[in-house]
């Protein structure tokens, strides 16, 4: 909104139209993320916020436009150290059983050399992580036996873990108890302290609404409102029906 | 023990050893990718490359190797193209590998006992020049299994994240299938082709009926491949049957008797310890307290007077315009 600012961009989305699978679901998507904001993407099912976060980390190929991450295209994106990702998961257990701080060490990856043991500062890292979202008492609990919840909370640990400037949350509240909700709207509110950019796709953005500095609102793959966000959506999930373009404010 | 003095069954026991620790190894990985079956489908292709080996006059160890690399390769970028899915890209390599190596045995020439040596073990098979093969194979692969750990975990437990932690997940991905096509040629002599697969996923499984981390998995599933396929072997020796068969039946057997302790445990544990109550219930509404009426004296009956009205599981009393219910001794206001 400020057309001068200083620093550069953390994401930078432009003229962005992605195709899956021979359908158009985003259209000309244009969102600069400036860094230290917190941005809420809103939207229905299938409007298209997913898959708008997951072409900003490079999962998905943009069909039209681009995508620049701290000024870098994301094609050419290396400093992945500087990325928390959270993605949009049931579980986060996988065939084998693998112990929660197993799986929090993986989001070190990005700073650790091949064939290298964990450090002594790594493994504190990992504690401090699980500490935030206050599951250190099961650091070694098998993810499988924990509930919605808990392995939600074990994947927001693992974004955390390597300190990343800007942290991306993909439906992090999706079918999580309250109280989890909760407890990682504190850790979310103690980065956001410390600058941290964050996106959040939701539906339902709960005990997180308050964090909120502005909101970006998805239908049918374009962006339909993008400002501070408002009263009658911060708290609720946007209904598919009925038209917002008709309602004062909305388009700014 | 005159037995461990025969060369042949010298190299036949390094060649267990080996088998039984990499094989697990990478088997972890790929239960953890839920592929537990890659390790067949590559098996079946490398038929076809002992097959081209044999017909060639070149080393089945060394054709074999190539084929299977080959084949794993191709159901990686299968896979990962998302034309065709994991288990559809598995199924034709194997009836294609099964079937070409059938029809290339028969033009070399050799009979259906050459091949069995192949599919399902020979002690005596395993040359000298085959053992360096397959012990440096099987080095290459431990290595790799152990220390590119982390990274493989990553890849295998959560594709996504690890492509956006910077990993390439590609090449990993590949490096897993490479991997396991290897061992299945390192395993071609002792396990035999046809149950190779077993041998990678069999311990894996045995091992999680009492592990929590990825790390205790792997290491009690090498240490039980291990275990299987030095018994396995010996046994085969005495009984006079084929080592891949004694073996497999060892590790299934282990697995039975793994399952039936763990979830004797399991279920003494959850006697044991009851959930916890970790979660505080937060935003539950408390629920309303009843009204009791007071100083009730009249004994509501269907016969009273008083109209009844049917109220979900109960009957209330219509009296003086408001209602009332059983409860207990005393009367409701509903």
């Amino acid at each position: 909104m400020t057309p001068s600012q200083p620093a550069e961009p953390a994401v930078q989305v432009t003229d962005l139209s992605v195709d899956l699978g021979g359908r158009l679901v985003l259209r000309g998507v244009d969102l600069q993320i400036r860094p230290g904001e917190v941005v809420a993407v809103l939207g229905t099912n299938g409007s298209g916020k997913s898959t708008l976060v997951r072409t900003i980390v490079g999962l998905l190929p943009a069909a039209r436009g681009d995508v620049k991450v701290f000024g870098t295209p994301v094609r050419r994106f290396r400093q992945w150290n500087r990325i928390g990702y959270v993605p949009q998961r049931i579980t986060a257990a996988g065939g084998v059983p693998a112990t929660v701080a197993e799986v929090v060490s993986s989001g070190l990856l990005s700073k650790r050399r091949l064939f290298r043991p964990l450090k002594a500062a790594e493994r504190a890292a990992i504690d401090e992580a699980l500490e935030i979202v206050d599951m250190a008492a099961q650091r070694k609990d098998a993810v499988a036996e924990l509930s919605g919840g808990q392995q939600q909370r074990v994947l927001i640990a693992r974004a955390l873990v390597s300190d990343p400037e800007l942290l991306i949350l993909d439906e992090p509240t999706a079918g999580v108890d309250l109280a989890s909700q909760s407890i990682f709207a504190g850790a979310i509110r103690e980065r956001v302290a410390r600058g941290t950019t964050v996106v959040m796709v939701s539906h339902d953005l709960g005990p997180m609404d308050a964090l909120i500095d502005r909101s970006v609102i998805l239908r049918r793959g374009r962006v339909v409102y993008d400002g501070p966000p408002h009263a009658s959506q911060t708290h609720a999930h946007v209904h598919p029906h009925g038209s917002m373009q008709d309602e004062p404010g909305w388009l700014s | 023990m005159t037995m461990f003095e025969l060369e042949f069954m010298q190299r036949a026991l390094i060649a267990g050893l080996l088998t039984g620790l990499s094989a697990p190894a990478i088997g972890t990985y790929l239960v953890q990718r839920r592929l537990s079956l890659m390790g067949d489908g590559i098996g079946h292709i490398a038929i076809t490359g002992v097959a081209l080996g044999l017909l060639t006059g070149t080393a089945p160890v060394l054709t074999a190797v190539l084929v299977a690399i080959a084949g794993a390769t191709a159901i990686e970028l299968v896979r990962a193209r998302g034309k065709a899915s994991g288990d559809v890209a598995l199924a034709l390599l194997f009836y294609g590998g099964i079937a070409g190596g059938v029809l290339l045995i028969g033009l070399a020439g050799q009979g259906a006992a050459t091949l069995n040596t192949y599919l399902f073990g020979s002690l005596t098979t395993v040359s000298p020049s085959d053992l360096y093969v397959v012990v440096g194979l099987a080095v290459a692969v431990l290595v790799v299994a152990i220390g590119l750990g982390p990274q493989l975990f990553a890849v295998c437990q959560d594709e996504e994240f690890a492509r956006v932690t910077g990993l390439r997940v590609q090449l990993l991905n590949l490096l897993i299938a490479v991997m396991a096509a290897v061992t299945v040629t390192v395993a071609m002599r002792t396990v035999g082709l046809l149950l190779v697969s077993a041998l990678m996923v069999v311990p894996v499984a045995t091992a999680q009926q009492f592990t929590r981390s990825f790390r205790s998995t792997f290491m009690t599933a090498c240490a039980l491949g291990v275990t299987a396929c030095v018994a396995g072997i010996v046994t085969s020796y005495h009984a006079n049957v084929a080592p891949g068969a004694t073996i497999v039946v060892l590790a299934l057997a282990g697995f039975v008797v793994a399952a039936i302790a763990g979830t004797l445990l399991r279920r003494r544990r959850g006697v044991l310890a009851p959930l916890q109550d970790e979660e505080p219930e937060i935003g539950v509404p408390a629920p309303v307290p009843h009204v009791v009426s007071t100083a009730h004296q009249h004994a509501h009956d269907p016969k009273c007077g008083h109209p009844a009205v049917e109220h979900g599981d109960h009957v209330d009393y219509v009296h003086d315009g408001h209602l009332h219910a059983a409860h207990g001794d005393h009367w409701d206001e509903h």
